[in-house]
């Protein structure tokens, strides 16, 4: 790991301050849970860390009318405990229980995901199908203009994710077909109905990151089961391809996890 | 060079580290406290779980600037001077381990997972020690190693 300068902030005002003045090559840290193996692997080389880890002011879940208002620095453990994230969105505490493994559970945080966007991370699934909001500590982000292709996002250098807003629905399903070493998604589905209709979010397998499954939406818009997307999968060629599976294994896999994230959704 | 303080086994300490240096890296070469293990040095396989203010976390994946003005556990401080730690009791009397590498790591991790659940279950144990790779045992004396340590701390 490169040598940086480390600043741990103590509220959100004061690591906008910092991160202003470390310049361009300064960078935020979260929960460190993927920005620390990057800095190990010599693929980041920041001139200073901005630590949010002693920020209280961006930890903690409440509930503001029909929304689950998390604060960034809320950890995955934090959300997956939570009486009123199970009461009102199972499927979102379901998703942080199964994210990494325990230890990397207590460090992780919200915020840090959405920040990062990795292609296969779980978090974005369930923001764009449920169309929560992004809050930073300059604006409000609808999740539909949030994610722009892998490991890149709306937010500008500087701003800093404060909450993410979740709209309760109806009902909600995730499954996920993870990796068994890193447990990070290589297909994942998060099924949302709605009042304003069924958004459906899929992460780890497109080749831009996290999208939408529009077809299938519109099927599940008009019949919410599993039978009214049979057969259904977005195209191979907008699906990414590793060692892990091919682009046509993964297409195969969205119809199988939207189904069972339907069944899931009850 | 930043000072950190923080309190390690009970006792407070202070060091002068780099920023980039690990948790793990500061509790092994400073404080000489080799009991907690570098597996992976991907946080992959849990030979490093350390407790930070009572939760598991991996000391490879942690700066030590970070842990300024935490609590911080390791396997040193699990016994009460000679009497073994329940959990670690446990795992003498289950065999849970083979060549013991990954033992540290495990017996921490365990602590943390079945504090104040006596009654676990076997599932839940396996799911919760995910994050811990053994690549002796096979992992049964393991996990009963931790049902036996959950029963013997809830007493």
């Amino acid at each position: 790991m490169y040598n940086f300068e480390y600043q741990k902030a103590s509220s959100a005002a004061d690591a906008a301050a910092k991160i202003k003045a470390a310049g361009e090559d300064g960078k935020l840290m979260a929960g460190g849970m993927t920005l620390i193996p990057t800095l190990k692997q010599r693929l980041a080389q920041p001139s200073a860390l901005v630590d949010l880890g002693g920020a209280k002011d961006l930890a903690g879940i409440k509930v503001e009318g029909n929304a689950v208002v998390i604060g960034a620095m809320t950890t995955h453990a934090a959300v997956a405990a939570s009486k009123d994230v199970q009461g009102k969105i199972k499927a979102l505490a379901g998703l942080a229980a199964n994210i990494g493994d325990r230890q990397v559970r207590h460090r992780g945080t919200i915020g840090g995901s959405i920040a990062n966007n990795d292609p296969a991370a779980d978090y974005p699934a369930a923001v764009l199908a449920l169309g929560a909001t992004i809050v930073t500590n300059q604006r409000k982000i609808a999740a539909d203009d949030f994610f722009k292709g892998m490991f890149e996002t709306a937010l500008q250098p500087g701003e800093i994710i404060t909450a993410v807003s979740f709209p309760v629905p109806e009902k909600a399903g995730y499954v996920k077909f993870p990796n068994p070493a890193s447990r990070y998604a290589v297909v994942g589905v998060f099924v949302a109905k709605t009042g304003g209709g069924v958004r459906v979010g899929v992460t780890g397998a497109g080749n831009s990151g996290v999208f939408r499954a529009h077809k299938m939406e519109e099927a599940l818009s008009k019949d919410f089961s599993a039978k009214a997307i049979e057969g259904m999968h977005p195209p191979a060629d907008a699906m990414n391809a590793d060692i892990h599976a091919s682009a046509e294994y993964r297409a195969h896999l969205v119809g199988v996890m939207a189904k069972r994230a339907i069944a899931a959704a009850g | 060079m930043p000072t950190v303080n923080l309190t390690v086994n009970g006792k407070a300490v202070s060091a002068n580290v780099e920023s980039r240096t690990l948790l793990v890296n500061l509790l092994r070469e400073n404080l000489a406290l080799t009991g907690t293990h570098v597996g992976c040095d991907t946080s992959q396989c849990g030979a490093c779980v350390v407790h930070v203010d009572g939760q598991s976390v991996k000391a490879c994946t942690m700066l030590a600037v970070q842990a300024d003005g935490a609590k911080v556990t390791t396997i040193e401080g699990l016994a009460n001077g000679d009497t073994l730690h329940p959990m670690q009791e446990a795992f003498r009397d289950n065999h849970g381990l083979q060549c013991g590498f990954c033992t540290p790591g495990m017996v921490m991790s365990a602590v943390c997972l079945v504090k104040d659940r006596p009654n676990i279950t076997e599932h839940e144990v396996r799911e919760g020690l995910e994050g811990n790779i053994c690549r002796c045992t096979g992992y049964h004396n393991i996990v009963q190693a931790v049902l036996a340590g959950a029963k013997a701390m809830g007493r």
